[in-house]
């Protein structure tokens, strides 16, 4: 490959590809740029996603009909490592996978350490239930991948890179090995790219299902072969990493953010976004929400436009409650916030994170102690039981929290909550544990209210909470027995065209006559 | 309930593992990879087959032990022909996906993590399958489906019967 066979297929390709989108309407000319039709994408400024549903990823022609490999000949022709790193510290981008680290930070340290082997890894552990962003670049466009990577280790002085992908996404594992496979038989990766002397490959591992080897350390942990339990921070991976060698490790959407700012600069992407997080960012939009799917927005929007103007609010015209960012690390977001710029800075400043882009939207059914919960039990169940608070410090609070839930709790065990909170998040190990309180520091301290209810009242007012709930039939009832038809226990007594009755004795809250009541437009089972 | 492994019965298997092990062992950290095949082939990780590791990659068995207890995909009893995964991610759980598990287990008179005694099902929970825009999601061995609902459960399982 060389830069002549590139410029060939792009023009040789990229018109017959456009022409053919246009004519299935899928896509649409925006400011110079082919972008997807449609209201959903009206809003968005997809830099990351750029070739998601619309090159072919089976075809590496197609990825470089829409400029791919440009960027990693520009690097390896016209600049040296030092101007690489340069311009990625230029570009302030900071890492997606969380943490939002400023990448050209992170690979100078591991390019001034002198050292005979450095190892590149993408982290494409994507561990945030309800996160996908991920999963839908390295299957949609998984070059843009490969070639940050090689941007990357050309950067930092690596010949060999390393993608670690979760287990649960073999549709990510087989277009990944195809594209590897394509890459290489074209120059673009493996000995000697462009003919410039550069070598890189790249090599699949993959999880086994265990979160926290989405932790740096952990990762590295597991890729060695051990069990994936993060290392104290002594060193810099950067430093010492896999088998003790300089190590970057980036995540997914991190790698695909580099070729564009390799090609358009580092002042161009500093233009998109605010000041301190430049760029755009990736969220999986999910929950009760309109419209869910993948939004990719300029840094700085507004959660409102985000859930509203691009989801379109609540399904089912229900009310909106908060939306979660940032999975088992990061918080519950209020209406009052709703107008909060969604970037690194002011999500922290309301308890929240950023995290890898998970955005999961609540209305008014949802409750926020059942949450908290769910989240506290994820952590319970990952926690790689090396250190102490964690491993027994998470146990503790989703113990309290189930009293709580089951209408056992007293207000002297909040304050047991609050304080285990404070504990694990200060003298945790890793990230796992000193993050896993936010879901519940987050709904304590926007909906305390509902907490009360709970331990107070004995009520919960999402009408969520089993133990807390019970289930009547009103005088709207029309005697149709389809009710008494579906318990599952015999509950339901009562005859035909008159009001049947519950009994709450042998009710086990399933649920199942309030789903199947007919009754419009208010349903005669009510819950209480 | 014992599950006794057949070596008669995975004769090519066994040969077939054996070609892998001797491929990968020159590799760094060629036991995850290791126990990934041993779980894909034999659909978990018998004793006997850990021996086999332990032998030919030169690691203590008990380490073996450790590391696959570790991690959530490798089980130690059979996993079933059909392997049904109910996501449990965030968003498929505030979609309901905790009844949909249930309607499974009543289905099949399992619990998750369990097989069904003619080795024909087995339930597992995945934690988001990354099909979070059209939860609740299940997936049987690598077949998707999408927006499921309680009264699906029972035609879904009719696919696999
Ligand atoms: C418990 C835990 C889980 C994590 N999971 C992931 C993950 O799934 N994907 C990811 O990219 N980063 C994850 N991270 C963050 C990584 O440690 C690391 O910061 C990141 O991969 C660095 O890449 P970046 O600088 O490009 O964001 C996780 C961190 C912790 C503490
Ligand atoms: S939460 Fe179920 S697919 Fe993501």
């Amino acid at each position: 490959m060389d830069r002549d066979r590139l410029l060939n297929i792009r023009n040789e390709k990229k018109p017959e590809i456009v022409e053919k989108l246009i004519r299935d309407d899928v896509v649409e000319i925006r400011a110079e740029r082919v972008v997807l039709k449609g209201d959903y994408y009206k809003n968005q400024l997809r830099i990351a996603l750029r070739n998601c549903d619309i090159i072919n990823p089976f075809d590496i022609e197609e990825y470089i009909a829409f400029d791919g490999y440009f960027a990693l000949y520009k690097a390896l022709n016209d600049l040296s490592q030092r101007e690489v790193v340069d311009i990625m510290k230029n570009s302030l981008l900071r890492g997606r996978g969380g943490a939002g680290f400023p990448t050209g930070k992170k690979w100078e340290e591991a390019f001034s350490f002198d050292a005979d082997q450095k190892y590149i890894i993408c982290n494409a552990d994507e561990g945030d239930p309800g996160a996908f962003m991920d999963r839908s670049i390295l299957e949609k466009d998984p070059h843009s991948v490969l070639e940050g990577m090689a941007i990357g280790g050309y950067a930092i002085g690596a010949n060999k890179g390393f993608i670690y992908v979760r287990a649960e996404y073999p549709q990510a594992v087989k277009t990944l090995r195809h594209a590897i496979a394509q890459a290489k038989e074209n120059g673009l990766l493996g000995e000697d790219i462009f003919g410039m002397g550069f070598n890189f490959d790249i090599e699949l591992r993959l999880g086994s299902g265990a979160f926290v080897c989405g932790e740096g350390t952990a990762l590295i942990e597991s890729i060695e072969g051990h069990r994936g339990m993060p290392r104290p921070k002594l060193q810099r991976t950067a430093h010492v990493g896999l088998w003790g060698k300089p190590t970057i490790i980036n995540n997914v959407e991190t790698f695909a953010n580099v070729a564009p700012i390799i090609l358009n600069g580092a002042e161009w992407f500093r233009s998109i976004g605010t000041e301190k997080s430049p760029g755009t960012k990736v969220f999986s939009l999910v929950g009760k929400i309109e419209n869910a799917g993948l939004v990719e927005v300029p840094m700085g929007t507004k959660l409102r436009d985000i859930v509203f103007d691009i989801g379109g609010g609540c399904q089912n015209n229900k009310e909106y409650k908060a939306v979660q960012t940032g999975g088992p690390s990061g918080g519950c977001i209020p209406k009052e916030y709703l107008d909060v710029s969604v970037d690194f800075e002011s999500l922290d400043s309301i308890g929240s994170i950023m995290g890898s882009g998970g955005m999961v939207v609540m209305d008014e059914n949802t409750c926020m102690i059942d949450i908290a919960k769910y989240f506290l039990e994820f952590s319970v169940d990952e926690s790689c039981g090396k250190c102490i608070p964690c491993r027994e410090g998470t146990r503790r609070m989703y113990e309290i929290l189930e009293l709580i839930t089951e209408g056992k709790a007293e207000m002297n065990d909040l304050e047991e909550l609050e304080k285990l909170s404070h504990v694990v998040s200060n003298t945790s190990l890793c990230g796992l544990g000193q993050t896993a309180p936010n879901p519940v520091v987050t709904t304590l301290k926007y909906y305390k209210d509902e907490y009360l209810a709970h331990i107070v009242d004995k009520k919960c007012p999402a009408k969520s909470c089993k133990a807390l709930i019970t289930y009547t039939i009103s005088d709207r009832c029309i005697g149709c027995s389809i009710c008494k038809k579906n318990c599952p226990v015999d509950a339901i007594d009562g005859e035909l065209k008159k009001k049947y009755s519950i009994d709450n004795e042998k009710c086990i809250k399933c649920g199942s006559c309030y789903e199947v009541c007919p009754v419009k437009p208010v349903k005669a089972v009510e819950i209480y | 309930m014992e599950y006794k492994f057949d070596l008669e019965k995975n004769e090519v298997l066994l040969k077939e593992f054996k070609a892998f092990l001797s491929e990968i062992k020159k590799n760094n950290g060629a036991l995850m990879p290791a126990l990934q095949k041993a779980q894909e082939l034999f659909n978990y990780l018998p004793k006997e087959v850990l021996k086999l590791i332990s032998d030919e990659l030169n690691i203590p068995l008990a380490e073996i032990y450790g590391v696959a207890t570790f991690y959530s995909q490798f089980s130690f009893i059979p996993k079933g022909e059909n392997q049904i995964n109910v996501c449990l991610g965030t968003a498929c759980y505030v979609k309901g996906a905790q009844s949909i598990l249930e309607e499974f287990e009543k289905e099949l008179g399992i619990k998750q993590g369990e097989t069904t005694s003619d080795l024909k099902f087995s339930i597992g929970q995945a934690r988001c399958l990354g099909d979070c825009s059209k939860a609740p999601v299940v997936m049987i061995n690598s077949d998707i489906f999408p927006l499921v609902k309680k009264k699906d459960v029972k035609k879904i399982l009719d696919n696999y019967r």
